[in-house]
């Protein structure tokens, strides 16, 4: 994972709450058994319509997501994460996120930055008021920067620090292995074991 | 780790307690603590890229003995024996099959007797138990929780991280309480009480939390009814879902091919009888549900929060005073085509969809069929019926509730996740309206441009008799039972 300090890019205003990941990528994207190409299935439905914000040339290019509430709820698949990844965002900026999306993203170099719903409503109209404004996403000092207005976002101390050294969550476990090997000497005999497979019996 | 027995004293909740034992590392200054995972579910949607970083790293999978996958997601639920009409599908299968070859790991294959939806598979084959983690790609994880297991929906990066260490770097998670007490009114079932739990706190009430089912009307459900209302508590945003292990808990399990036998059995009982939320367990947040006043439940919008009792009406946007909330739902009834006051009773549907690892045990089939039985479906509609799994199909027909099903005009379908995602060939056509026992009823979910209206079985059923969203109390007003 590459290093992450600062962006600065295209802001695209998302003007929904409760867009879950079904919306992010529907799950007729999901079939593909590779990691990439999926920024053609972002946001794929809605992007049938023309009004709709993506379309519009004036983001082209857009770096920045700022979406309203709840960004990233439902299904699991880190597809979605991917499918923004690949469509060029390098940062989601939103009032709350999914618990499971936030971790993918983290895992991927996506940064996924809470902001307060009223910060969500000031970038929104600063952006929309100058539709391809650039807006810079600070890690080191987590803040998000537009014309004259500076915004403060939160993301876990653990997640900004891995995404800053750009480090790779397996490997850091790893350097742990004699302490799973150890907890693993004391597990109990009856915990359950998928192999050999047992035959049912009722 | 030094802190540990300090935990041991003070009262914990159930999931501290299933945190604290599965601890190998405790995070220092910020960093996450290190926790054990016991069983690692896989299907072949969110397992392909994990396999290939595997590869890639050259890592091992660490545990093949605590892995298990089947095929669910992408897999047909008609002409099963026959290859794959799809092709991206079939690669993905293909590539399940490979990959578990290759890495060692359980897999039951599309005809397979213990084939179906991941979270059928675990409880059927008894590996889920009582005080485990287990996680799994994919979000309704939560179900196992049904079990007093801490169950995790993850995404692709942790699959291949439990994959190569049996671990995940895990934040501790807040935990809430809900307690629904009172007694259910017949017809009404534990899909109410999570469809009025999801409305009362909303999708994003649950984020960071361990959610914890308590209370008699939780107590008094049986383990299918438990496994519905923990598998739709990611709906409400919550990490996880779990209820305390009980007598109705061991006489699941036990029995079962994978559950502890003898000595083993008694060891696992003593353990588990430790793990309920100890008095004087200081919960992060409570919310209490009253189940004797509670409805049939049931969906307006396009996401599990936007739900009301099927008695009530289509509720107005314009009531809503939050922006962004009020703007959801004005987009929500242009998607359901709904006109706000419309009664939900008088909702006419296409198709019901009876199936997904919300509602499509055993006992879920047996309820619905009970009420359609002597019937015949509504005009016009369609109806799926879809087993969690192989073994759920055929200890239904052994039941003779496939017929049930056949002479009432229903679609007797094989395993799989089928209509409750479109994924698979079960989709909705667009603008097509379906009542499902399903968990999402989001834009599409069940196929593009579909309407979904998320129900309990016994309103399915009788839905699909009267053509309209019901629930068998109208059938009783109609006179027919």
């Amino acid at each position: 994972m590459e290093k992450f300090t600062t962006v600065t890019g295209i802001a695209l205003p998302l003007r929904r709450s409760n867009v879950d990941t079904d919306q992010i990528i529907p799950a007729v994207y999901l079939k593909r058994v590779t990691k990439t190409g999926f920024e053609d299935a972002l946001f794929a439905r809605w992007r049938a319509d023309p009004d709709f914000v993506l379309n519009n040339p004036a983001y082209e290019g857009a770096r920045v997501l700022v979406a309203g509430a709840d960004f990233g709820t439902g299904s699991s698949r880190e597809h979605a994460v991917w499918a923004l990844r690949d469509y060029g965002f390098d940062v989601v900026l939103s009032p709350r996120f999914g618990d499971i999306f936030r971790g993918n993203s983290g895992k991927q170099g996506l940064l996924a930055g809470q902001i307060s719903e009223a910060d969500a409503q000031r970038l929104w109209d600063i952006i929309e008021a100058c539709p391809g404004v650039e807006l810079t996403v600070d890690l080191v000092s987590r803040t998000a920067r537009v014309g004259g207005l500076t915004v403060p976002f939160e993301i876990d101390d653990y997640t900004r620090w891995r995404l800053l050294e750009g480090l790779d969550d397996i490997g850091l476990t790893l350097r742990d292995e004699a302490r799973i090997a150890e907890f693993e000497s004391h597990r109990e005999p009856w915990r359950p074991r998928t192999l050999p497979a047992r035959q049912v019996r009722l | 780790m030094t802190d540990a027995p300090l935990l041991e004293e003070r009262p914990r909740t159930l999931a501290e307690k299933v945190w604290d034992k599965h601890l190998v590392a405790k995070g220092e200054d910020g960093t996450p603590d290190l926790i054990y995972i016991d069983l690692h579910l896989v299907h072949e949607v969110t397992s392909p890229q994990a396999f290939d970083g595997l590869r890639l790293a050259g890592r091992p999978l660490r545990r093949p003995d605590l892995t298990i996958a089947t095929e669910d997601h992408n897999t047909p639920t008609l002409a099963i024996d026959r290859p794959i009409a799809d092709l991206t599908s079939r690669t993905q299968i293909e590539t399940l099959r490979r990959n578990c070859e290759e890495f060692g790991i359980r897999l039951h294959s599309l005809g397979d007797i213990e084939q179906g939806i991941v979270h059928v598979v675990g409880p059927q084959l008894g590996l889920t138990q009582p005080g485990i983690t287990v996680v799994c790609g994919d979000s309704h994880t939560s179900t196992h929780g049904a079990f007093g297991a801490m169950a995790l929906g993850i995404g692709t990066s942790e699959v291949e991280h439990v994959m190569a260490t049996q671990t995940l770097p895990l934040t501790p998670f807040k935990t809430m309480a809900i307690t629904v007490d009172g007694t259910l009114r017949p017809g009404v079932t534990a899909k109410d009480i999570i469809l009025a739990v999801i409305a009362k706190i909303g999708t994003g009430g649950g984020q960071g939390y361990v959610l914890e089912y308590r209370g008699s009307a939780i107590r008094a459900l049986s383990m299918e009814g438990r496994m519905t209302i923990c598998n739709m508590s990611i709906e409400a945003g919550a990490r996880a879902g779990m209820v305390a292990p009980d007598a109705i808990t061991y006489d699941y399990l036990q029995g079962r091919a994978h559950a502890p036998e003898g000595q083993d059995w008694l060891d696992a009982v003593g353990y588990w009888d430790t793990l309920a939320t100890d008095d004087g367990a200081v919960f992060d947040a409570e919310v209490l549900l009253d189940a004797d006043t509670l409805e049939p439940f049931v969906t307006w919008g396009t996401n599990p929060g936007q739900g009301v009792s099927l008695s009530d009406t289509v509720p107005d946007p314009s009531g809503i005073i939050d922006a962004n909330e009020r703007s959801a739902a004005e987009r929500a009834l242009e998607y359901m085509d709904l006109a706000a006051g419309t009664p939900m009773k008088e909702i006419r549907v296409d198709t019901v969809f009876l199936g997904s690892c919300t509602n499509s045990r055993v006992e879920d089939l047996r309820a619905a069929a009970n009420i359609i039985q002597g019937h015949s479906l509504a005009p016009g509609v369609r109806m799926l019926v879809v087993p969690g799994s192989a073994r759920v199909r055929i200890e239904a027909e052994a039941e003779g509730l496939d017929k049930i099903f056949i002479d009432f005009g229903a679609e007797w379908r094989f395993a799989g996740c089928s209509m409750c995602l479109g994924m698979n060939p079960d989709q909705l056509a667009p603008g097509e309206r379906c009542a499902s026992t399903s968990n999402r009823n989001f834009e599409g979910r069940q196929g593009k441009g579909g309407r979904t209206h998320l129900v309990s079985p016994l309103v399915a059923a009788a839905t699909a008799i009267r053509g309209t969203l019901s629930s068998p109390w109208d059938l009783v007003q109609d006179g027919d039972e």
